[in-house]
């Protein structure tokens, strides 16, 4: 396989590795990165990628596998710092009430979500992948994929209700 | 008629029930003007999805560097090879060729010594033959 075809083969999913990095990892940087390495691994694995059936899916897999490792050196490591700014963001009600933009507001709504619930949402709301798709990306079975999928939905609704009756008052 | 119908599919959405199809008729009726004052605040949902699609990833991914350089540590490992090659045989030659230069001095070393030995004994003859005039001579 030539470069251009590589390129040819991946340019088509590339924002999708790079928004599923992003909605792990939230930073930009970190998910730019994380978009470079998985292209990088798979081409150095080129030589098989004749064999696999679903590149793109095998791509999503990998992205995702490498977000959740970063997340957990992370977690152990000193780059806590990054979390617990959000978390004081999240916590202040004054800034809360600040955050006009409704739009704004569901992207954090999002990041509080647990990452399995992340992860569907990004995939069926944002991607529009099917469920099978998905239940391939994620290992997971198509029931256990819209369990999350209506678990991470319903806690989107709960609490954009919650700010919306908040906002009335 | 239809508002009922969106109720429904509203539902069933967060149900995770819904086909692809009923799913994109739910973001048409979000994303429209006209959307039921209860179901305004999922308006902001509905519109950060398709928003947080439009997000590109801007970096260059540099596919180059890796393979040019296992491309160059494959050549100097060539260039190592065969000049090693090249190099460890012409040590080998002189070698050889030091190893028949001191063989074949030896031998003519050998072949001196013994052609020395030779003439002394010649020299045995010529008295021999100074001697058989002596006796010519006197007789």
């Amino acid at each position: 396989m030539t470069q251009s075809e590589f390129v040819n083969l991946v340019m088509p999913f590339k924002d999708k590795l790079y928004r599923l990095a992003k909605r792990l990892l939230v930073s930009t940087e970190e998910a730019e990165d994380a978009t470079q390495e998985v292209l990088m691994k798979l081409w150095d694995k080129k030589k098989g990628i004749g064999s696999y059936r679903n590149v793109e899916a095998f791509a999503m897999t990998m992205t995702k596998n490498f977000c959740l490792d970063r997340l957990k050196s992370k977690q152990s490591g000193n780059l806590k710092l990054v979390h617990s700014n959000y978390a004081d963001d999240r916590t202040s009600l004054q800034k809360e009430v600040e955050l006009n933009d409704s739009l704004e507001w569901v992207g954090r709504i999002m990041e509080g979500l647990p990452e399995q619930q992340k992860l569907v949402l990004q995939l069926r709301d944002v991607e529009q992948y099917d469920y099978d798709e998905i239940s391939e990306m994620l290992d997971m079975k198509p029931t256990a994929v819209r369990v999350a999928l209506s678990r991470a939905r319903k806690a989107v609704r709960e609490q954009l209700i919650k700010k919306h009756s908040y906002g009335i008052q | 008629m239809e508002f009922n119908k969106i109720e429904q599919l509203f539902e069933k959405y967060f149900e995770a029930r819904t086909t692809e199809a009923e799913e994109q008729e739910l973001r048409d009726y979000f994303s429209g003007g006209q959307v039921a004052e209860h179901l305004e605040p999922y308006r902001a949902m509905f519109a950060y999805f398709s928003d947080a699609k439009k997000e590109r990833s801007i970096r260059q991914v540099p596919l180059k560097p890796r393979k040019t350089l296992y491309q160059w540590i494959s050549v100097a490992a060539g260039i190592v090879l065969v000049a090693g090659i090249f190099f460890g045989k012409q040590y080998q030659e002189r070698k050889e060729a030091e190893y028949a230069y001191l063989q074949t001095k030896k031998a003519l070393g050998l072949l001196a010594e013994n052609l020395d030995r030779g003439k002394e004994k010649v020299a045995y003859l010529q008295e021999f033959e100074d001697t058989k005039q002596k006796i010519i001579k006197n007789n």
